[in-house]
């Protein structure tokens, strides 16, 4: 009963502040469409100009298939590059390649380096063809992918992290907030001097507010899957199950983080503290081969595992077997933070 | 003589270094309404929080209807009414008593008679479905002491309830609290700066920098002090020579 009744007056507040809702509902999707424009279209190499010298014809088709354009030179170097405002130049020299990029775009000059490194591949894939059939004059080249496809792109390995990282934000500045601000108006305090119990009261508010975490988790993953077309290679009901768990993990430890701030303010300071770190721990950069002391930082945070699970799931299409780690370490945060709540309740009653 | 309905025994309290309770002996009785006065920061928020259970006495202890605090179930018995309106702003005023009202124990036919009891004796009926963030601070004062009332305390603890209240208002809610202490037997009590509703009350107790520096009817207080009114009680308890 008590809990109902704490449900319904979140539910009651929640859906009377009109901003805040936007916030939570729409501010994820407004970010991860920009997110998607911004990768998608940095790196682009549609109509990148190339010097090509002494290359194999077979090469130069092939970039020129990519949609590269390639223009021959008998000798080219970097004044050349940049009379003709090239992006780069080409040379084989002794069966090595060697590459000039002009590089004032970084991104697109790893796209660029990725399509002449695909295209040599593909060379070398054929020239074995033709040495095994040499009569087949125009070799068909199947090229297999271990993870994504050739419209792989950068975005789709980083947007399962970007949709964890979202719904974990907003749903911890939002129940953070929401509880800093009982706090500070004294209707917790004024709610712990009636007889209701601290689990009640904890399971209310992760009731109360996980309604709306879990809403917003549908929403922007049906949005990031459906409208923006993200990779999603294996079932969306783990995509939201993982999200979910994470919206749980947030809920409970901005409601627990909220215990040491004193005002919005410092519920804000919190961010940069203990929500920026973990955007870069989360596989934005690939862990694996820095310091052990990197990895195990990484390990303490929720959103290395939301992200890892997530990733699985989006981009390489794992199943639950290959996430059910992730998932249970999460189960394990958020029931180490709910068990905190309420032992930190402790502050306002001593029962 | 009747019950001794809270019991407040040899209590301290401190905040750090700062003592801000020593060795406090109080008991309030039923049908009894009792003041404590005092000075800014002499320790009367601090032990009536106490007596909710929202803090532990660092020694002693505090029993309410013979139950040691702090005790759950006894909260169902306690009208606490804070200091500070700690109100849902974003929420209308009858929402608000609603949902204070489910948090006790009591059925939903008894929930709509209280609310419209409590609603009715803050003089609010009219405007319980304007939401709290429009309400002037008085209107916010007359919700908290209702919501404090919601489920029928037999001990009720109010911290300074009329505060931005005015006169005949005040005078209003003085009066059915002197009415609960004499048909319902009711335990009332007070913190409170205004002497005049501290002469109302049948016990006081002066609180000065955590001490009780004297208890007594009003009337007691006054020979005590050799003054002429509470206002000088107060006065002279504090040292000031007049
Ligand atoms: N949580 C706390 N931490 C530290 N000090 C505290 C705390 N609560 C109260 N105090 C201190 O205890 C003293 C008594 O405070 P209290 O609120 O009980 O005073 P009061 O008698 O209610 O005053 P007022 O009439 O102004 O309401 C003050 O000096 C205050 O600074
Ligand atoms: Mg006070």
């Amino acid at each position: 009963m008590r809990i109902r009744a704490l449900i319904k007056r979140i539910c009651e507040q929640m859906l009377r502040d009109k901003r805040t809702l936007a916030l939570l509902f729409l501010a994820p999707l407004l970010v991860l469409s920009l997110m998607h424009y911004l990768f998608n279209h940095t790196g682009d190499v549609a109509d990148a100009k190339i010097g090509v010298v002494g290359l194999p014809p077979q090469l130069t088709a092939s970039l020129e298939q990519q949609g590269l354009d390639a223009i021959a030179y008998d000798k080219a170097d970097k004044d050349t590059l940049l009379q003709d405002q090239l992006d780069a130049v080409i040379e084989m020299q002794a069966g090595s390649i060697h590459l000039i990029l002009e590089n004032s775009d970084p991104s697109q000059s790893k796209a660029l380096q990725m399509k002449i490194g695909q295209a040599t591949e593909l060379l070398a894939g054929g020239m074995q063809q033709q040495g095994q059939a040499a009569t087949s004059p125009k070799p068909g080249v199947t090229v297999e992918y271990v993870y994504g496809s050739e419209d792989t792109s950068f975005f789709d390995t980083l947007s399962p992290i970007l949709i964890g990282f979202f719904v974990f934000f907003f749903v911890f500045l939002i129940s953070g907030i929401g509880l800093l601000r009982e706090r500070t108006t004294g209707t917790l305090e004024r709610l712990m001097s009636t007889p209701v119990r601290r689990g009640e009261v904890i399971t209310g508010y992760l009731a109360g507010y996980g309604i709306f975490a879990f809403i917003q988790t549908v929403i922007v993953v049906i949005y990031a899957t459906m409208v923006l077309g993200m990779n999603l290679s294996g079932s969306i009901w783990y995509v939201l199950l993982t999200n979910l768990l994470l919206a749980f993990v947030a809920l409970s430890l901005g409601i627990l983080l909220s215990t040491f701030a004193a005002s919005e303010f410092q519920m804000v300071q919190f961010i940069p503290l203990v929500i920026v770190p973990q955007i870069f721990f989360a596989g934005i950069f690939p862990l694996e081969h820095m310091d052990t002391w990197v990895q195990v930082v990484a390990r303490i945070m929720p959103l290395y595992y939301g992200a890892d699970a997530l990733k699985g799931v989006m981009y390489k299409g794992l199943g639950f077997p290959d996430i059910a780690f992730d998932l249970s370490v999460l189960v394990l945060f958020a029931a180490l933070f709910i068990l905190l709540n309420v032992v930190a309740l402790r502050k306002y009653r001593k029962l | 003589m009747t019950a001794a309905t809270v019991k407040v025994e040899q209590v301290s309290k401190s905040f750090g270094r700062k003592t801000v309770l020593s060795k406090v002996d109080l008991q309030m009785e039923e049908g009894q309404i009792y003041g404590l006065i005092g000075p800014s920061g002499a320790g009367k928020t601090t032990l009536v929080k106490m007596m909710v259970g929202m803090d532990l006495p660092d020694e002693g202890r505090i029993e309410v209807l013979r139950t040691a605090m702090p005790s759950l179930s006894m909260l169902q018995q306690i009208g606490y009414m804070a200091q500070s309106d700690a109100l849902y702003t974003e929420l209308t005023a009858e929402e608000n008593l609603k949902f204070f009202a489910s948090m006790f124990k009591m059925s939903r036919r008894e929930q709509k008679q209280r609310i419209a009891y409590a609603a009715e004796l803050v003089h609010l009926t009219e405007e319980l479905g304007k939401k709290v963030a429009v309400y002037s601070g008085g209107m916010k004062r007359r919700l908290s002491l209702a919501i404090a009332l919601i489920h029928d305390p037999a001990v009720l603890i109010l911290d300074e309830p009329t505060v931005g209240i005015d006169p005949e208002l005040r005078q209003s809610i003085w009066k059915e609290l002197i009415r609960l202490k004499t048909s319902e037997r009711k335990t009332i009590i007070v913190t409170t700066h205004v002497m005049d509703e501290a002469s109302k009350c049948d016990q006081l107790a002066m609180v000065r920098e955590g001490r009780i520096l004297a208890e007594g009817t009003p009337e007691q207080l006054r020979q005590q002090y050799d003054a002429a009114d509470l206002e000088e009680v107060f006065l002279r308890a504090g040292g000031v020579t007049l």
